[in-house]
């Protein structure tokens, strides 16, 4: 750990510790860059994990205040949390469920393979997907993942032996515990999965790949790393150069500071990245940082997503064992048959007794919804994780009508919902619930879309500078020493959970980042 | 339970101004942990009718016939404690027990079901679901009624403890599943 001086004009300022900014972070120090991470929460530890659900969620979540607006679901019934993610060091890679999937090729060529979907703001990615793979197979290398390079699968918990008969029923055939960051035996310096169903509270044995006991340690060992947690960066600087040159942000008291940089990279989370670029505006950027193309905080994805339960006349326990492992992967492919372009996953899912009522059931109360209640322990679950269609104005956007602790804007967050995300999730929910009553359900139950675990897209990279934000390595594409290194960069979202993805492209770009230097270009 | 003040270790509080007490029933969740016979809530904003309409109102919002009044009870100690911390919102409680009237905790179910349609918009009614839903399923009664086992570090997780004890389907062949760790 070193402490580098606020007018250290040399240093890069990464904001965010999450899968982005952690890794980016490790990948740079470990280069000999000397890096600035601010970091917007506390940092915790496996021994200050909390185990109680509602503590655990206040402990880990952003919730900091934002607006909604548009159509979708997420607006009514969680009007005060359109996105579940984490503030904490160690980001939301602190909570994730940790499954780690890889893109298709065909899902980086979204606009030619889909064609031209009316009402959707599609492209291509400009990265070819034999480069993106390399990167790929570093970082399943890097966090473990199960099912690749020899690390076997996780154990087949009762949840996923439901998911698993119901599937082959109905004549899947890709089905299994999926490829997981989740140690199924010691490694790495971590310990092995114990089956606690506690994914999302932190895990304690640090089976689960968090950067906040990987890669920052390990960026922290260096000797090149200064973390400043509790911190929230609220202007990105630049100099008459139309360079960005510092970061202002919030300490932990709340007092103002200034830290100069040679590079900034942005990793906040796709809502809390789109919302600094915007609130960085100057006389020379009125629109905000890096926003020529009025790019900025538009295409918002978010996966569509919504939960199926079972519920059976024998018990499942579905809260014992790993919280995401098991996969169908049969209808990640491009079938418009089906009535949609686009493919989804479907994932194994369980939640704790006080979350279920409150995130994984439909409004309601009385004696309809307290009985499916009344069926917690013979209920089995299931997730869809489906790519959702970019649409311009989709988009994270500056409320000035509420404003945050520091007096600044609040995001709002506005989402209508495609017809092709409707017809995704209705063929998606039509299968899961086909599958369950196969195997003699006495009841399945279609959940709401929760609060957006995945957020993305919001600072994408396009081949055309007018398309997106960045380029192929995340560099924005109006200011060169000013990156996006989070999920705000994904030109689309594809089908997979995209950690693997941020890891990949973080890992990527910190070779990019560290040449340039070297060569002087940044 | 330390939600639950045990009636033989309850104090004398100076500020309490109602009270909801029952007896644990035998064979219930709440006689697994309950550490005497009866269990008891003091409020400090609410009185004990008001505060015996706003459980009749829990129990109206996610009834379970066999969970023990004393987990209803603590949805009420928690509104309790908000309109203690908060001026506006013991208003909007005193403000919709006004609305549902002094006979609601003992008219039928159907009558409360009707009661509380008839208001489902208000902040009264949206405030009392969510906590409902929030204080109701997340104490150790309702893991007991329920058979959640929740925390599991401090045990081992679940590894050895039934992950895998499902007998009423098909073992998942070894190809798609994965080894126990030794």
């Amino acid at each position: 750990m070193s402490s580098i001086d606020f007018n250290d004009s040399n240093a890069v300022v990464i904001i965010g510790s999450g899968a982005g900014g952690g890794t980016l972070a490790h990948e740079l120090t470990r280069r000999g860059v000397k890096v600035v991470l601010l970091e917007a929460g506390k940092r915790q530890s496996n021994a200050s994990f909390s185990q109680v659900p509602g503590d655990a969620f206040a402990q880990l979540t952003w919730l900091d205040p934002r607006t909604q607006s548009g159509n979708w679901g997420v607006a009514r019934d969680f009007p005060t949390l359109p996105a579940w993610h984490c503030k904490t060091v160690g980001g939301t890679t602190v909570h994730w469920t940790a499954a780690t999937p890889r893109l298709q090729p065909w899902e980086l060529r979204a606009k030619t393979v889909y064609g031209d979907v009316p009402g959707t703001s599609l492209i291509d990615w400009p990265i070819q997907y034999d480069e993106l793979f390399k990167y790929y197979e570093i970082a399943e290398q890097r966090l473990g993942v199960t099912r690749r390079n020899g690390v076997p699968g996780l154990p087949a918990s009762n949840n996923f032996k439901v998911m698993y008969a119901v599937a082959k029923k109905l004549g899947y055939k890709q089905v299994h515990t999926g490829y997981m960051a989740i140690n199924p035996r010691p490694a790495d310096g971590r310990g092995f999965c114990i089956q606690q169903g506690f994914c999302v509270q932190g895990c304690k044995t640090r089976a689960k790949w968090s950067t906040l006991y990987t890669e920052i340690p390990r960026a922290e060992s260096t000797g090149n790393l200064d973390l400043r947690a509790e911190c929230t960066a609220t202007k990105i600087e630049h100099g008459a150069d139309g360079l960005a040159n510092g970061v202002v942000y919030r300490d932990a008291r709340g007092k103002e500071q200034r830290q100069k940089a040679r590079i900034v990279c942005v990793a906040g989370n796709a809502i809390e990245t789109a919302r600094l670029l915007l609130l960085s505006d100057s006389a020379k950027f009125p629109h905000g940082l890096a926003n020529s193309s009025g790019q900025v905080g538009r295409n918002y994805c978010h996966h569509i997503t919504g939960f199926v339960w079972g519920i059976f006349d024998k018990p499942v326990y579905s809260w014992r064992g790993a919280t995401l492992a098991g996969v169908i992967e049969d209808e990640v492919i491009n079938e418009p048959k089906r009535g949609f372009v686009g493919g989804y996953r479907m994932e194994l899912v369980a939640l704790d007794l006080p979350t279920f009522p409150l995130v994984g059931l439909p409004y309601g109360w009385g004696r309809d919804f307290s009985s499916i209640i009344e069926g917690y322990r013979n209920m089995a679950g299931m997730f869809i994780n489906g790519e959702d269609l970019p649409r311009a104005d989709n988009r994270i956007t500056l409320n000035a009508n509420v404003k945050d602790a520091y007096g600044l804007p609040v995001p709002n967050v506005h989402v209508d919902e495609h017809s092709n995300d409707q017809a995704m999730r209705k063929h998606s929910q039509g299968q899961m619930s086909k599958m369950y009553d196969a195997i003699g359900a006495k009841r399945t139950v279609i959940g709401p879309t929760p609060p957006a675990t995945h957020n993305m897209c919001t600072a994408r990279m396009s081949a055309d500078p007018r398309d997106g934000v960045t380029n192929a390595w995340g560099q924005t594409h109006d200011v060169k020493n000013l990156f996006v290194s989070d999920g705000s960069a994904l030109t689309t979202p594809g089908a997979a959970n995209p950690t693997l993805t941020i890891v990949a492209l973080a890992l990527r770009q910190a070779e990019y980042i560290s040449q340039e230097m070297k060569t002087g270009q940044i | 339970m330390d939600e639950l003040v045990s009636i033989n270790r309850r104090e004398a509080l100076k500020a309490a101004t109602g009270l909801l007490t029952g007896l644990v029933v035998a064979g219930s969740p709440l006689s697994l942990i309950a550490r005497g016979p009866a269990w008891a809530v003091d409020l400090s904003a609410l009185t004990t009718p008001e505060g015996s309409t706003l459980m009749a109102v829990a129990r109206t919002i996610a009834p379970h016939d066999k969970l023990d009044e004393a987990a209803y009870a603590l949805v009420v100690q928690a509104l309790d404690a908000d309109a203690a911390k908060d001026k506006k919102n013991r208003a909007m409680l005193k403000e919709g027990l006004a609305k549902l009237g002094p006979r609601f905790a003992a008219s039928s179910e159907s009558d409360r079901v009707a009661a509380l349609k008839k208001i489902e918009s208000s902040g009264f009614f949206q405030a009392m679901r969510l906590k409902t839903l929030q204080v109701l399923y997340s104490n150790p009664i309702a893991y007991a009624y329920f058979g959640y086992e929740g925390e599991a570090f401090s045990k081992g997780g679940y590894l050895s403890r039934g992950f895998n004890d499902l007998r009423w389907l098909p073992e998942v062949p070894a190809e798609d599943s994965g080894p126990m760790p030794t």
